[in-house]
């Protein structure tokens, strides 16, 4: 039940700060690119959708 | 391929829309008593359950998860089942999840008000109805999934990536955030201390801003915007990159409400870091909702449901470009602890959430009744009446903000503090009271939807469900045109889930798991010592009357507050705090060297009447905590409770921590004699004076 102080210690903290800012810039670029690289009409098909007809009359 | 034919059901939209704004009133009218409570004291009325430590709670519990929250679910029962072409799963389930929010709504504000309290902001209901909140969400989770999962349309619109995001991380954070050791029915001590319990507390307390009243809204805004305004999404490339960065970034963010305290530096940065960083996506998400409007600004003119949506995206650009301001240490330095967060937070919750929820609602509720809005006119009345609210609430909370700083800080040539704290709250005074009006003017707008919303319904005749066909999906996928990468996870839901889970929980682990785990950073000291038996009775009074909604028990490294309230304060104070009561606004003083710093009578004589011994204060009256007896049988309980999570009492001490409990009591009620004051050791105020007179002493003896 005690949550404190399992470790004694662990080195290099700022690998902690690093590793996130790595994954995030890495994955930010990647999407991009790939976003950018897209189909127009699966966009135009996918923009659309909250406008499509939803009823019958 | 053959049509199916299914139907659209209205009326669990309609149960939470009319919840939504009942609540929102509700929530809003908490708002504007507890804003007079703060220029007015008498307002308070002297009655426990009035007063302002515990009507706050009930006002941003009531704002955010009955408000917001019921709103969040009128957009998703409305729109899943129409970007998706299916009915939602489970009409029963739907209804569950209705009464089962309502019903833990009621339970939440009569337990808050009854003073049945965590103490841990934005998370204070108790573990009984926790549970309920897993239960209930859980339920909304099926329901969810089951549509998603019986879909008609193969890919999933950004609404709905927001809404999966949403359900997910926010049940993580629940959950995380009340792990509690239960000692009896309704009371309970979180399994964090301390630092730990501050830094698990704001990474959920942040995130509850991000994935309850931002990303949901969001998908609110993809589906509503374009529906007002009859014109697709800015950009749909856009949109993807925002959702992803935004909700990968957000969960990072949470040491930002921490800086300049005892929490480790590298968290500190860290926290500041990531929320430079989410300007970016916040911002993609504005531009990509104002310009779903270019070319039709014409028509925002004439509409006041697009004059609505405009305002209220255009609050959420304000407030995420303020938000990573505010996490600059610097600025940081100024806001925290003062009125210019509650403008920040306002921004956010009247502009954006509120004038989101309007707008959807004035789009709504003449669909779900077959008819037109009962009065264009009052609606835009509305708009303008509540931009003007916003105006007078926020405007006077920044001038505050500033005006405290500066004074706060002044010192004479001599080197000494030029202010004394109750000047400063005299100086702040007439900002409440014009805020308490802009609350007011607001509201009085709100009242007019009811009113405008009303005549519409009875105008028209409910549409109970929407008849409508739709072709079932082919069990081969052929992509139209070129294979698009993000479509793949578009088209399966559960990898979504997954997907935002795994995004979330990577910035929760990195974020969390240090602290547990190293002792460097939560250095002990020596002198520090557990809550006496009494002492830990008055903490929980403490906690019971919601004294951190005023006060805090953090002294930051700043000359003028290690003046003020003493040395600042250190990790390796707080191991025994469960939960921790650093607060986070100090409309009172801080309290973290309080003790010793004033006699008994003092602290007695203060709790009867403030004025009494700091003329102007605006602190409420607690007459009740001198007729109440203290309820001793629980210190058995929570002596063990505590042992359990880590304090080190010796075993089988909870057996005698009455015994030094009464002897204790008995030391003070004799000192109050000296001063002429009697009362039986028994009552609630005796261990509330032995706590406060305990406050940052332990350190204190180590210094000398």
């Amino acid at each position: 039940m005690k949550f404190i102080n399992y470790l004694e210690g662990i080195t290099g903290i700022s690998i902690y700060p690093l590793t996130s800012l790595l994954l995030f810039f890495t994955f930010f670029i990647v999407a991009s690119i790939l976003v950018m690289r897209t189909d127009n009409g699966f966009i135009n098909h996918m923009k659309n959708m909250p406008l499509e007809k939803e009823s019958n009359d | 391929m053959e049509l199916e034919k299914f139907s659209y059901d209205n009326k669990i939209p309609k149960y939470f829309a009319i919840a939504c704004i009942l609540w929102g009133v509700v929530g809003m009218l908490a708002g504007v008593l507890i804003a007079f409570q703060l220029a007015f004291p008498f307002l308070n009325l002297d009655m426990a359950a009035t007063t302002f430590g515990r009507v706050r709670p009930v006002h941003t519990n009531a704002v955010i998860f009955a408000f917001v929250g019921n709103g969040i679910f009128t957009a998703v029962y409305y729109s899943l089942p129409r970007l998706l072409k299916t009915k939602m799963y489970s009409h029963l389930l739907g209804k569950f999840h209705f009464w089962g929010w309502q019903l833990i709504i009621v339970a939440a504000a009569v337990t808050l008000l009854s003073g049945y309290t965590t103490g841990k902001e934005y998370a204070e209901l108790e573990w009984p109805i926790d549970i309920a909140i897993t239960l209930v969400w859980v339920v909304f989770g099926i329901n969810m999934f089951g549509t998603i999962l019986t879909r008609r349309e193969r890919h999933l619109y950004v609404a709905i990536w927001f809404y999966i995001a949403s359900w997910v991380t926010v049940a993580m954070l629940h959950i995380v955030n009340s792990i509690e050791l239960p000692i009896s029915f309704m009371k309970s001590y979180p399994v964090y201390a301390g630092v730990q319990d501050a830094l698990v507390q704001w990474w959920y307390g942040h995130n509850a801003v991000a994935f309850f009243l931002t990303t949901p809204y969001l998908g609110l805004m993809y589906y509503f915007v374009p529906k007002a305004a009859n014109r697709p999404v800015y950009s749909y490339r856009l949109s993807i990159v925002h959702f992803w960065s935004l909700i990968f970034l957000y969960i990072w963010a949470g040491p930002h409400h921490l800086l300049y305290t005892a929490l480790p530096e590298w968290a500190q940065s860290l926290g500041t870091a990531f929320s430079i960083m989410l300007l970016l996506p916040s911002w993609g998400g504005m531009l990509n909702g104002l310009f779903t409007l270019r070319g039709a600004w014409d028509k925002v003119r004439e509409d006041p449901i697009l004059k609505f949506f405009v305002v209220g995206v255009t609050c959420y650009g304000m407030s995420t470009f303020e938000g990573p301001m505010l996490s600059l240490k610097n600025v940081n330095a100024i806001s925290h602890y003062s009125d210019w967060t509650i403008a920040h937070v306002h921004i956010g919750a009247l502009g954006w959430n509120g004038f989101m929820t309007f707008g959807m609602m004035y789009w709504l509720i003449p669909r779900l009744f077959k008819t037109d809005l009962f009065s264009k006119k009052l609606a835009s009345s509305h708009f303008w009446i509540g931009t003007f609210g916003i105006i007078l609430y926020a405007i006077p909370m920044y001038w505050a903000a500033f005006r405290s700083y500066f004074m706060f800080k002044a010192f004479t040539p001599e080197g000494q503090l030029q202010y004394q704290f109750i000047d400063i709250v005299q100086t702040t005074i007439p900002f409440y009271i014009m805020r308490a009006i802009g609350g007011t003017i607001y509201l009085g707008g709100v009242l007019l939807m009811v009113y405008n919303l009303i005549k519409t319904a009875k105008k028209g005749f409910f549409v109970e469900s929407e008849e409508v066909e739709a072709a079932p999906l082919s069990v081969e996928y052929v992509p139209t045109g070129k294979k698009f990468w993000h479509s793949f996870i578009e088209r399966k839901p559960i990898l979504m889930l997954v997907a935002s889970l795994l995004v979330v929980a990577l910035g929760g682990i990195f974020e969390l798991i240090p602290t547990f785990l190293i002792k460097s950073n939560i250095p002990t000291i020596s002198s520090v010592k557990p809550y006496t038996p009494l002492e830990l009775q008055g903490r929980d009074i403490y906690i019971r009357e919601g004294c951190y909604t005023c006060h805090s028990q953090m002294i930051r490294p700043f000359r003028y507050e290690v003046l003020r309230y003493g040395d600042y304060s250190k990790a390796g104070e707080f191991v025994y705090d469960h939960p921790f009561q650093w607060g986070s606004k100090r409309t009172g003083p801080d309290l973290a060297r309080e003790g010793g710093r004033y006699p008994d009578s003092w602290h007695f004589n203060h709790m009867l009447d403030p004025t009494s011994m700091s003329p102007g204060s605006v602190m409420p009256k607690y007459p009740w905590l001198f007729r109440r007896d203290l309820d001793m049988s629980s210190t058995n309980s929570k002596i063990y409770a505590m042992r359990k999570l880590g304090v080190p009492y010796e075993n089988g001490y909870e057996k005698n921590a009455n015994k030094d409990l009464i002897t204790q009591a008995e030391k003070i009620s004799a000192s109050l004699k000296i001063d002429k004051i009697s009362i039986s050791s028994k009552k609630e105020i005796i261990s509330l004076i032995a706590y406060l007179q305990r406050m940052g002493t332990d350190i204190k003896s180590e210094i000398k």
